[in-house]
This record gives structure tokens, C-alpha cells and sequence, in this order.
């Protein structure tokens, strides 16, 4: 009883007075060596590592590191350790090695896919307190950063310097999370994504060794030497390493940008658009298709008054006379827009118009939750090529009316990429099943139209048998082969990616 | 009318950096921490470049007061769009005690040497938190003041201005030549871009000192200490309302 009274967090450790401490360590460590799989000798090693604050058994603080803002179950670990720095990582890895104990790490948890959730227990790294922006290079347009660093965090750092990081996902996720599930934007059809973004990292393997994919300090724009070891961790969900560092690409800030929606009669006519834009070769930062349901979710959420038909987002950045040329081929993109029966383009100039205008896409999670208040939210992720597009969307939908199904639609359209946002009620079995058919129809039929089960969230748990249909055996072994090189004792966040034969 | 602006920019400790009180409490740690150009004041830049653009004034000249890293400042003003920048040389214990008192009487000097027509200041400094310079400056030049502004337009040699205020949105006009103090809604500011970074880089500063525009910067004022506020006690979880109870009257708090 007295021990489930006093809740341990970090927060109270630290402003507890040193004897207090000492009788809540004593406490808490007859009470948790009975339940969790880390014992007493590691614990202490752990604490001689980080320091006394820099290890957590409190339940909160477990259960906070163990679940993500997917609809997966939070798996919450035996302990969570915050390493201030990558020696203290590397330490920590070694003792976790020794004692073969799963590792996870953790950015901000703001991942979609379950990734964090402790499916053995074990050690969550949390990499929060790594929080420094080093060696920015603004002449080389090249800055390194720590996994506590956000992509806003980093973008504030940035503001007088004329260089921004472009990859925006709608969370403000750590950049070093972002880079272990190759995370994308809404201005990845100009800017690309995470894996045409990051230079080198640092990485600590899961025997505690550390290194750099490029090579230490090194940030040339290009390269030819030797395996691509970068790309080989961009994406890879903590299966193969925990990600200290990352140097990323800058951009310069686009000198101005315009904004602008135009609506449509029919989902067809909207995906034609943007397919038709793109192959006239405007130079567009970002594209974002949002449906009718959508567009009526954000409505009712931000208080706006679109009409509630298939309506695009579009933005151009440039220089003022490149906007003017982009904008005028986009009188050719009106032209495209106006023979598809689009509307007349409402602009947006001034950065608190296309803010507002852009915040509805952006709350778009948001929107859609409100819809059904007391229901979770899934978001689907598939990615086809640009051709394919229209077909996909038309019979997603279709898939969605016949099977009742609340799933609004956005997307990054320019990539090929769109979201249903499944809104489903976590206490009615048989919609969360029939949710999960679907999703799964959707996987199968972006397969079959040469695409991919996951755009940019990642595989996590949930796709893990999708990656094998779309990867096939070869390449699901070759994946394998990897990871038993770099992890043979399967500690690096088990349960990921790649599905093991349990034993 | 000149058709000059003269806007106040300060070098402070960026809002996202975490502060830390040196250990000797005399002050905060500034040595290696990132410094910028405090919000308010690009909100004023800002505002005044909108100005220009709107061909409603001619020229924006950026002001600093403080030691030579505060060019840095003036230099992102003018990849914002200001025309030139006037640096106020202030170093040492002169800038450590440099305050709004001292601060408005450079700013009225300058206005006068200038022939500003408008002075636009941000509100307050994130460091110091006065919120008196712009109101001084007035006062020094028996100007009208439009503080906390969130609308501003020119109507003839008379401005509207819309004050955020305790009790909502004041709405006043007063004439020119005055000073007008920017918050936070007034506008959105730009970017530096990396075009107009360059550009600004060729636009001129001026080094001037106090003494040369007959300022003295003496404070009357004396940090006598720096500390942080108390560290956040920990709590206590109790099983019942009994236990509650019990634990209130043991803190003498019923």
C-alpha cells in the first residue's frame, strides 16, 4: 500500500531529499526485483551509469514510455533510463548486452505504428534529455542534432539563418525518430523525405559499439563510399541500433509562398489534377487531397466554411518572379484544374492567410477524432505510383461506403500517398474487425497497383505480415540476414518489423 | 515628413534556450548560450517593413544598444527589410547595467538626430520583462504613445491604433511624430531568407557612442542578487479521505 502511494517519477525523485531517496530506492527495489525482468545488480549498474535520476521504475513513467498515438496497446517496459549523452548510451547498451535484455529506444513517442511497445519488456531508452543542436554549417546547409531535438525545436534554432528542415510530419517527433522510421511531410513531393535527408548518424549498436554511417564528422552532399550504411538505419525502427545523432540537409527558406484550395466535383477530378500537375512539371511544394467527409470533419473542427466536396491544398515556393511563373503555368494548372470542373483558385499570400488555410489540414487528426467523440483514430499509409492514384482512391472509397465505415480522407497526393483517418470505436469489436479488414483490402490493393502497405509511418507491429507479402521471401531474408548481423540476440525492439518464429 | 522609422531591436537570450542563474547569483549564464533578436521587436521590424511596403514611409532604420555582437541583430533587421542600421556601442558594466532609462534617452537622441517620424519598439524584452522603454522614449520627446499595439494604420500625418488592453481593445488615435510599442497579434514576422541575408550583408551600419549623442549611461539601478524560484516540492499520494484529513491538519492547513 505504501509503495503504491508513493508513485515514483522522475519528477518527484528529483526534489525528494537525498534520505527520503534512499528509503524509496529500498523500498521500491524489494517491491519491483519480485515483478519486472531486470534485477538488482543491473538496476544499480544502470544508475551508476545515468545517475540516480536518470532511472525510472515508476509505473507512470513506464506506461508513458510504452505506447505511442497508435491504437496499439501500451507494452510498457521494466525500466525506463534517460542517457545524457552517448558514452551514457553506449554504457547502458553494454550492460543490456551482457545481461541480454531487450532494448528500446524513444524519441518522442509520437509514432503511429506501436513501435516503442515493450513486447518482452526490457529497457526503453529514453533520449529526451540528448537535447542539443551541434555544428550547425549554415555555408554547407548541413546541422547536427540529438534525438531530443524536435523538427519545430530545430526550425526555431534555424529562423535567422535563411535555412530550414522542410520534413514535416504532423507531429513535432524528434528528427532522430524521424529518421528511424523514414518519416515524410506534406512538402515531400518538392523536398523529398527523411531518406533523401540525412547525411550521417551516429548509432550505437546493440553490443554498445558506436558508429557512424558516414564516418565521424563527415557531411559531404554526396558520397560513394562503400555500403550505404546512412539509409540502411534510416527507416529501421530501432531494430538495429538506437540513433544518438543525425546531420540533416537544410533548405533555404523559400523567398515567398502562395497558397491556394480549389475544389472539385468528384474524387476523380481531384487526383486527375494533381497527377496532371505534376506531369506539367510545376515545381509544387505540396499537394494535399482532402474528401468531402474530410472537408466537412474540418469544417465543423476550425470553423470554416468549405464547400463539402473533394477539395485540394496546394502551396508553390519560390521567388517572387518564379512564383509568378509557377503560378502562371498553374494558370495552366487553373486550366488543368477548370477542365476537370475544379473551382476558381482561392488564394492565399500573406503568411497569417495560408497559416489559417493550413491549419485545417494540419488538425485534420484532429477533425476527424471530433467526428465521433470516445472513439480512436487508426490512420491507413498507403503509397502508389502516381498513375494508380485515382483508381485507388475511388475504390477506397467505395470500399468505405459499402462497409459503413468512418474514414476521412487526406493525403499527400503529389507522392501518391493518402491517409484514412478510420475512426472506430475501441469497445465495438465487431467495427474495430471490420476496420481491420478493410485496412487490410487497402494494404493488399496498393500492392497490386506496385505500391507499398506503408508510405511513411512505418511497419511497426501492425504490418509486419504486409511487409512480408510485399517484400517477398527473398527479400524478407535478406532483411533477416541483416538484422542477425547486426543484433544476433534479437535485443534491439523486439517484436518489429520483421516477424520472428517464437521458439 | 522625413518618412523615417526608427525601430528598436534587442539582443537577448532566445525564448527556447533553458536559463541558468550563474553560481555566483549575480546574473544569469550568457557565455556560449544562443542569443536572437528579442520577439516583440521583429514583431516591430516587421510592422515597420509593412510599412515601407505599403509605401506609407520611406526609410526603416534599425537601432541597437549594446556590444559589438548586437550588429548581429541589426544584420537580421535588415535581411528583413530594414534600409540601415545605427549600432549603439554599449559594453562591459555600461551594458550590464544598461537599462530602459538609458535606452530611451539614446532612442530620443537619435529620433532627433534623425528626424523620425514614428519610433516602433517591441512591447518588452523576454529578458528583463520592463515594459517601460517605449513609454520613456515618449516621455523624453513629448510624443504620443500607442503601447501594445495590435492594429496599426497611417491615416494622413494621424494614426489609428488598436490597443489590446486588460479589458479587451482600445481604440485610439494619436498624431505623429509618436512611438508605438508592438504586441504579440500584430502581425506574423518574416523569415531572413538566405537572398535577402545577402543582400543585407552590403546595407550599412553606423557605430555611434552614447557620449557622441550626449547620453549618459550611468544606472541608478543595483542587481543586488539572481536567484531561481523554489524547486517544486513533491507531492504525497494518501489511500482515503481520512488519511487526507489527518495529513492537512499535521500541515496545519485546517
Amino acid at each position: 500500500m505504501v509503495l503504491k502511494a508513493l508513485e515514483i517519477s522522475k519528477s518527484i525523485m528529483l526534489s525528494t531529499c537525498r534520505l527520503t531517496q534512499k528509503a524509496l530506492h529500498f523500498l521500491c527495489k524489494s517491491h519491483i526485483s519480485k515483478h519486472c525482468g531486470v534485477g538488482d545488480s543491473v538496476l544499480s549498474a544502470f544508475r551508476s551509469i545515468c545517475g540516480e535520476d536518470g532511472v525510472s521504475l515508476g509505473e507512470a513513467v513506464r506506461e508513458q514510455h510504452g505506447k505511442d498515438e497508435s491504437v496499439h496497446r501500451c507494452r510498457p517496459p521494466d525500466v525506463v533510463v534517460f542517457p545524457r549523452c552517448v558514452e551514457e548510451v553506449s554504457a547502458l547498451a553494454k550492460v543490456c548486452h551482457k545481461h541480454r535484455l531487450p532494448i528500446i529506444p524513444f524519441g518522442t513517442g509520437t509514432g503511429l505504428e506501436g513501435g516503442v511497445g515493450a513486447m518482452k519488456g526490457g529497457v526503453c531508452f529514453s533520449l529526451r534529455n540528448m537535447e542539443q543542436v551541434l555544428d550547425l554549417h549554415p555555408e554547407d546547409f548541413d546541422v547536427t542534432v540529438e534525438p531530443g531535438v524536435t523538427r519545430k525545436t530545430l526550425n526555431a534554432y534555424l529562423r535567422d539563418t535563411g535555412l530550414w528542415f522542410p520534413v514535416d510530419p504532423g507531429a513535432d517527433a524528434s528528427l532522430c525518430g524521424m529518421a528511424a522510421t523514414s518519416a515524410s511531410g506534406t512538402n515531400a513531393v518538392r523536398y523529398g523525405t527523411m531518406r533523401e535527408n540525412v547525411i550521417n548518424l551516429e548509432v550505437v549498436l546493440a553490443d554498445g559499439s558506436v558508429v557512424h554511417t558516414a564516418g565521424k564528422g563527415r557531411r559531404p552532399r554526396k558520397t560513394s563510399a562503400g555500403y550505404n550504411l546512412t539509409n540502411l538505419f534510416v527507416g529501421s525502427e530501432g531494430t538495429l541500433g538506437i540513433i544518438t545523432k543525425t546531420t540533416l540537409r537544410l533548405y533555404g527558406i523559400p523567398e515567398a509562398m502562395v497558397s491556394a484550395v480549389c475544389s472539385f466535383p468528384s474524387v476523380q477530378a481531384a487526383v486527375d489534377s494533381t497527377v496532371q500537375t505534376l506531369q506539367a512539371g510545376v515545381p509544387i511544394a505540396r499537394i494535399e487531397f482532402l474528401d468531402d467527409v474530410m472537408i466537412d470533419a474540418c469544417n465543423r473542427f476550425s470553423s470554416l466554411s468549405y464547400p463539402v466536396t473533394p477539395t485540394l491544398f496546394l502551396e508553390f515556393h519560390g521567388s517572387e518572379q518564379s512564383l509568378e511563373e509557377q503560378v502562371s503555368v498553374c494558370v495552366s494548372t487553373e486550366d488543368i484544374t477548370q477542365s476537370n470542373g475544379g473551382s476558381d483558385f482561392q488564394w492565399a499570400r500573406d503568411t497569417e492567410t495560408r497559416n489559417r488555410l493550413w491549419k485545417a489540414r494540419h488538425d485534420a487528426w484532429y477533425a476527424a477524432l471530433a467526428l465521433r467523440p470516445g472513439c480512436k483514430a487508426y490512420s491507413t499509409d498507403v503509397c502508389v505510383p502516381l498513375s494508380r492514384l485515382p483508381q485507388i482512391i475511388v475504390e477506397t472509397k467505395e470500399d468505405l461506403i459499402e462497409n459503413r465505415l468512418t474514414g476521412p480522407i487526406a493525403g499527400h497526393v503529389g507522392d501518391g500517398n493518402f491517409h484514412c483517418l478510420m475512426v472506430v470505436d475501441p469497445n465495438d469489436p465487431e467495427e474495430m474487425h471490420r476496420v481491420h479488414l478493410f485496412t487490410e483490402r487497402l494494404a493488399r490493393r496498393a500492392l497490386a497497383m506496385d505500391g507499398t502497405c506503408t508510405g511513411e509511418h512505418g511497419v511497426g507491429l501492425g504490418k509486419r505480415a504486409l511487409l512480408c507479402e510485399e517484400m517477398g521471401p527473398v527479400g524478407i531474408q535478406v532483411m533477416q540476414s541483416l538484422k542477425d548481423a547486426l543484433d544476433p540476440n534479437n535485443l534491439m525492439n523486439p517484436g518489429k518489423i520483421l516477424q520472428r518464429e517464437e521458439p | 515628413m522625413s518618412g523615417r522609422v526608427l525601430v528598436g531591436v534587442k539582443r537577448v537570450i532566445d525564448y527556447a534556450v533553458k536559463i541558468r542563474v550563474k553560481p555566483d547569483n549575480t546574473g544569469v549564464v550568457t557565455d556560449g548560450v544562443k542569443h536572437s533578436m528579442n520577439p516583440f521587436c521583429e514583431i516591430a521590424v516587421e510592422e515597420a517593413v509593412k510599412l515601407k511596403e505599403k509605401k506609407l514611409i520611406k526609410e526603416v532604420v534599425a537601432v541597437s544598444c549594446g556590444p559589438q555582437q548586437s550588429q548581429e541583430t541589426i544584420r537580421t533587421a535588415l535581411a528583413m527589410g530594414a534600409d540601415r542600421g545605427i549600432h549603439v556601442d554599449v559594453s562591459g558594466k555600461d551594458y550590464e547595467n544598461l537599462g530602459p532609462l538609458q535606452v530611451s534617452k539614446i532612442l530620443a537622441a537619435l529620433a532627433k538626430q534623425e528626424d523620425a517620424q514614428l519610433i516602433l519598439l517591441g512591447k518588452q524584452a523576454i529578458d528583463d520583462d520592463c515594459n517601460q522603454t517605449g513609454q520613456m522614449t515618449a516621455a523624453l520627446l513629448d510624443w504620443p504613445q500607442g503601447t501594445f499595439a495590435s492594429e496599426v494604420s497611417l491615416e494622413g500625418d494621424k494614426i489609428n491604433l488598436v490597443r489590446e488592453i486588460d479589458g479587451g481593445l482600445e481604440h485610439i488615435k494619436i498624431n505623429t511624430p509618436a512611438v508605438i510599442t508592438a504586441d504579440l497579434r500584430l502581425n506574423t514576422p518574416r523569415y531572413a531568407t538566405l537572398p535577402n541575408i545577402m543582400k543585407a550583408k552590403k546595407k550599412k551600419i553606423v557605430t555611434v557612442k552614447p557620449a557622441d549623442l550626449g547620453v549618459d549611461v550611468t544606472s541608478r539601478l543595483e542587481v543586488l542578487k539572481v536567484e531561481e524560484p523554489p524547486q517544486r516540492q513533491a507531492g504525497m499520494k494518501v489511500e482515503t479521505v481520512e488519511d487526507l484529513v489527518v495529513k492537512l491538519k499535521e500541515a496545519g492547513r485546517v
